[in-house]
């Protein structure tokens, strides 16, 4: 118990404090999530919105496809990424490896396959007279896609979420492409794996608090512009 | 083929009873150890050799120093095998360990990229070698860990002249405030890049940068002789005694800890520094080269 205790008192004490490597890691992870998250959703929603209203003939393939995708170990991720980046990949010369730049490529490419097809289903489950309604009184297709949209707001944003709640929490991407340099690729869970390698678990389950804590406020912020949204 | 279900049962049976007797037998020694003696491949021999004499297993945990320090303070590991002589007394004379031996010693050599950029060739000792890269802004991966590597690094950078900074971060144990303190010359993430990673990572990390490293030796020599396509960093500097990297073996004590194995730990630690233990060290070989050097019995063969 006095462990548990001396942890959270630990984190209190180093937010309070603003401790400066703690924010330039909080600063790091943010910076790197929200971007691969943003990025993730800009082409994901709509090639999961495209899926949901068009009927092809591999779409059930697709899908199964995308959720296998969702499955993807972020380690395979690392390694596949890695060997592009590295000075002996195709794309050595760019000099992308152990940057920001990389863990963004990486967590962009873990969290595609979960924004398409959490919208997707988001979509799929409105009731389509919805769009067709919306032609048939005079719309055009992007007008009928917006109305779309507005119906299935909250599941687009909760793929939004499981996202991003899937990169702030991951580690192999981030430790394999990232390279845990303190000050620049130094994120939340490289840094709590590094406290726990020193055999200091008390940062590293502050560290851990911490990351909670963040993950709430973030999510806190996005219902909040949720609920903005729907008023 | 009803055999075939016979011998199916039978391999249950086994599954269920290999465990078992290799539990039951009690001559089991946990050890904690450091990363970069586990990755040199000497513990595979000199377990290997002292279970065949006395038929006592050594289950090995390596971690960074610190965590294997910690696992040790914790009662969680009945020997510790590191190198961080400074640490390891200390931790003895805590009363965590019952005693030190010195072992061996590696040695440290500073690696970096052919074309030499900062002239480390040209360095008159290991911490002019460092000044060097620190003047040229070149890029130095550190390891960053606590390691016994990474705290040699930050007992060279003292002695180089360049300006270090100190980070302290303030955490809470046991109710009270502690600060943890983190050195490092330049600005972390400009051309020093303070990784937090074990030896190999840190490798091949500066080779991806072509940036120079400090290196233990044997990890060094696996990473550039023993892979089909070897590391592209060159050793630049070497030599200097200060570069020598001692390694102790230290039973944890039986007074502070009552339910540790003293009795195997002390026979393992005594028969490291004895005759056979210290041929086995004197002659191994990484890639063919010599890498690490017998000190309880210097001349052994």
């Amino acid at each position: 118990m006095g462990f548990l205790i001396d942890s959270f008192l630990s984190a209190v004490s180093l937010l309070w404090s603003l401790d400066p490597d703690l924010y330039l890691i909080i600063y790091v992870s943010l910076k790197v999530s929200l971007s691969s998250t943003a990025i993730a959703s800009f082409f994901g929603i709509p090639v999961g919105f495209w899926i949901a209203l068009h009927e092809f003939r591999a779409k059930r393939f697709l899908i199964t496809v995308l959720n296998t995708l969702m499955a993807l170990p972020t380690v395979v991720i690392g390694l596949w990424v890695y060997a592009f980046l590295s000075r002996k990949g195709i794309l050595g010369m760019l000099d992308l490896l152990y940057t920001p730049t990389a863990m963004i490529i990486g967590q962009v490419i873990l969290i595609l396959p979960i924004v398409i097809s959490l919208t997707h289903s988001a979509v799929g489950r409105l009731d389509h007279r919805y769009r067709k309604t919306a032609l048939t009184l005079g719309a055009t297709p992007l007008q009928a896609a917006l109305v779309v949209l507005r119906e299935a707001r909250f599941g687009v944003m909760a793929a939004v979420i499981a996202a991003f709640g899937r990169v702030i929490a991951e580690i192999g991407i981030s430790m394999m492409l990232g390279g845990n340099a303190k000050g620049f690729t130094r994120t939340m869970t490289t840094a709590m794996a590094l406290e726990y390698d020193k055999g200091e678990f008390v940062l590293a389950v502050a560290l851990g608090l911490v990351l909670l804590f963040i993950s709430l406020s973030v999510n806190v912020f996005l219902h909040f512009l949720q609920g903005r949204s729907s008023a | 083929m009803s055999s075939g279900i016979g011998n199916w049962r039978w391999l249950v049976l086994l599954g269920i009873l290999l465990p078992l007797s290799a539990w039951g037998d009690g001559k089991v020694l946990k050890m904690a150890t450091t990363t970069s003696t586990e990755n040199s491949g000497l513990l595979n021999v000199l377990l290997s050799a002292f279970y065949r004499e006395t038929g006592i297993r050594i289950r090995v945990f390596a971690k960074g120093t610190g965590a294997a320090l910690k696992d040790g303070m914790d009662g969680n590991v009945d020997v510790l095998f590191v190198h961080a002589k400074e640490k390891e007394e200390k931790f003895v004379s805590d009363g965590f360990g019952a005693y030190r031996l010195a072992v061996m010693h590696n040695d440290f050599v500073i690696v970096g990229p052919s074309k030499d950029p900062a002239q480390v060739k040209k360095a008159k000792d290991a911490p002019d070698a460092l000044r060097r890269i620190a003047e040229t802004g070149s890029f130095f991966i550190s390891r960053g860990d606590d390691s016994g590597t990474h705290i040699k690094e930050q007992a060279l950078w003292k002695l180089t002249g360049v300006p270090l900074s100190t980070r302290s971060t303030e955490i809470i144990k046991g109710g009270k405030k502690k600060r943890r303190l983190f050195m490092y010359p330049g600005t972390p993430g400009k051309w020093y890049i303070s990784i937090g990673q074990g030896m190999g990572k840190t490798l091949t990390f500066a080779e991806e940068k072509q940036a120079y490293t400090l290196a233990d030796r044997g990890t060094y020599l696996k990473y550039k002789f023993g892979r089909k396509t070897g590391l592209d960093l060159e050793v630049l500097y070497e030599g200097d005694a200060r570069l020598f990297n001692p390694y102790g073996i230290i039973p944890v004590n039986p007074k502070t800890f009552p339910h540790v194995r003293f009795d195997l730990a002390d026979t393992f630690a005594k028969w490291l520094v004895g005759t056979q233990g210290q041929r086995l060290i004197a002659n191994y070989r990484i890639e063919g080269r010599t890498a690490f050097f017998p000190d309880a019995l210097p001349h052994a063969k």
